[in-house]
């Protein structure tokens, strides 16, 4: 192996199936790792991850339009123009309702004063933590921002970075849910995706998308059936499913009421003992033992 | 009356709560399912499906033969998804977000609008709902026009209309709250869940949508969502223990709120705001 390190992504489709948890579980037993949370719209990971994070980088993408209101001439033409439905009417002249912008520059182009200006959009920023064993990056996507792919890109080349200068051999991704644009940019060149499903109809539902997801971009999937046992029927025509796809299932973590209260003390299920550790135990295992092949 | 149900984080329980209002509201309320990436509500209320149509976005089409090469469209593409080789324009479908400026500016008529299949359309009906639910297409990257098209595709006389809306407080999120009257927050008492509640709520501020909360799995976690939504002042309107019964129930086909008394009360608690607060 040279320089490259091993990158897993752990996704699931459907919200709250326990990605975060799962995650910060694997970045304790694996020690030397850099994790990155690329759920940068609800990122979670670093309540789980201790650790102490240097200064936030800010992110800065793309444009939003501002209309002088002393300029405009309350003709309307940038609202015309506008795809987005960014420009709305407001005492006589125009505003665009920041929100909604994606700085296009339409109604620039439209306006005949020249009242519009577009100014760089801070939209988010991220930070790096030094965890007792590792890093982790992780990010915050301004509210209703547009650009949470690029955030993405950017927190995974960040995450890189650190694995080169300091020869890691793995990098851990929790992903974002859904099947849209950041989990594109989260599964780009990933050895890995796991695809943690739970057993009901809208988390198997999810799965066979996700899965199509990572076939769409040739990346190898695995997947890991979470609180299995509430229900059993559920868990088996995940496993159908999977047989039938050649996808295979790496293991299954049962449901047990007491990890929500150690999340409530920040702590991961580990160190709690009994089957939900055990089981994790035996993913990270397996999934060592398929970085080292 | 339109009411979104949002979360912040994922699986909380925003699609049980926004079936179960749609089922307690009964004949002549519509659901939409506008978390279109992973559009789970069909799967509790099983409607029948009427019509079935796809979505496209503009997207920018080389007229053959017309370009001279001026490249002015790629350089007022803000997203980088225009490249003029010679007299040649290539467009990159995954960058471009069908603002139309390349169309409008090129002195030749080079481009004309085009069309780009996203998604599916679903309407349907579930026992006198209408249901309306968007599906983006598996490898598409942009689902913020497909979710605004389904919040606007419900019967204008609907009423109640509940949204069912995405995860995350990004632009998908934002636009499947937009058109709401009421945003119901629908939440979980864990770490995970208040950061993602404050998020959300924040995000319903900068809106200007008034909230209200339920907080699903009540009894698994701490006090710390409870003691967020005082300080804000925010309503809490039903607090739904955890039961093992509700997933196997649904599993099964039913729609959780006929079987379980607790979300069935959730849900007429938060209609019952809903008109209070709304009328």
């Amino acid at each position: 192996m040279t320089g490259d390190p091993t990158r897993i992504a752990v996704f699931s489709g459907k919200g709250g199936t326990g990605k975060t948890t799962l995650v910060a579980s694997l970045v304790r037993l694996a020690g030397r790792v850099v994790a990155v949370d690329c759920d940068v719209d609800a990122a979670n990971l670093a309540l789980l991850v201790p650790g102490e994070d240097g200064p936030p980088t800010p992110f800065v993408a793309g444009e939003k339009a501002r209309i002088d209101p002393d300029a405009c001439l309350g003709c309307g033409e940038c609202a015309d123009a506008c795809s987005f439905g960014a420009v709305v009417p407001d005492a006589g002249v125009y505003r665009v309702r920041q929100v909604f912008c994606e700085g296009c520059r339409a109604c620039g182009l439209a306006c005949p004063t020249g009242a519009i200006r577009y100014e760089p959009d801070t939209a988010g920023t991220w930070r790096v933590r030094r965890t007792p064993e590792g890093w982790l990056v992780h990010a915050r996507l301004g509210i209703a921002q547009d650009n949470s792919g690029k955030l993405v890109s950017e927190v995974r080349k960040a995450a890189d970075r650190i694995a080169a200068e300091e020869g890691i051999g793995l990098v851990l991704i929790d992903g974002p849910p859904g099947v849209g644009c950041p989990v594109h940019a989260a599964i780009g060149g990933v050895d890995l995706a796991l695809v943690v499903a739970e057993p009901t109809p809208a988390g198997h539902h999810d799965m066979e998308r996700m899965l199509e997801l990572a076939r769409h971009f040739d990346i190898p999937a695995a997947v890991l059936i979470n609180k299995h046992d509430l229900s059993p029927p559920g868990t088996r025509r995940i496993e159908e499913t999977c047989a039938r796809l050649g996808v295979p299932v790496l293991g299954r973590i049962p449901f047990d009421p007491a990890v929500p209260g150690r999340m409530a003390q920040g702590r991961t299920p580990l160190g709690g003992g009994g089957e939900v550790e055990r089981s994790i135990r035996e993913i990270h295992a397996a999934l060592a033992e398929r970085a080292a092949r | 009356m339109r009411i979104a149900f949002a979360s912040g984080k994922g699986g909380t329980g925003k699609t049980m709560m926004a079936t179960s209002v749609a089922r307690v509201a009964g004949p002549g309320a519509a659901y939409v399912d506008a978390d279109v990436e992973e559009p789970n509500g069909h799967l509790f209320l099983h409607p029948t499906v009427e019509r079935e149509t796809r979505f496209a976005v503009d997207l920018p089409e080389p007229v053959p033969d017309r370009c001279d090469g001026c490249r002015l469209c790629q350089q007022h593409c803000a997203f980088h998804a225009i490249l003029v080789a010679g007299t040649r324009v290539l467009v990159f479908p995954e960058l471009c977000h069908s603002c139309d400026v390349c169309v409008d500016v090129c002195p030749r008529d080079a481009l004309a609008v085009g069309k780009m299949e996203t998604g599916t359309v679903r309407l349907g009906d579930a026992d006198g709902i209408f249901v309306v639910e968007g599906r983006l297409d598996v490898g598409q990257a942009r689902a913020t026009p497909l979710i605004g098209h389904v919040t606007r595709a419900a019967p204008p006389d609907a009423d109640p209309v509940l949204i069912d809306c995405p995860p995350g407080t990004s632009c998908a999120a934002v636009s499947s709250v937009e058109g709401a009257d009421l945003v119901v927050l629908v939440t979980e008492p864990t770490p995970f869940g208040l950061h993602d509640l404050e998020l959300a709520a924040e995000m319903c501020r900068e809106l200007g949508k008034p909230v209200a909360a339920v907080i699903n799995r009540a009894d698994l976690g701490d006090e710390a969502v409870r003691n967020w939504l005082a300080e804000r002042g925010i309503p809490l309107l039903a607090e739904i223990p955890f039961d093992r019964g509700i997933a196997e129930t649904y599993a099964a086909g039913g729609v959780v709120a006929d079987r379980s008394v607790a979300v069935r009360r959730a849900a007429e608690a938060v209609l019952a705001h809903a008109r209070r607060e709304l009328s």
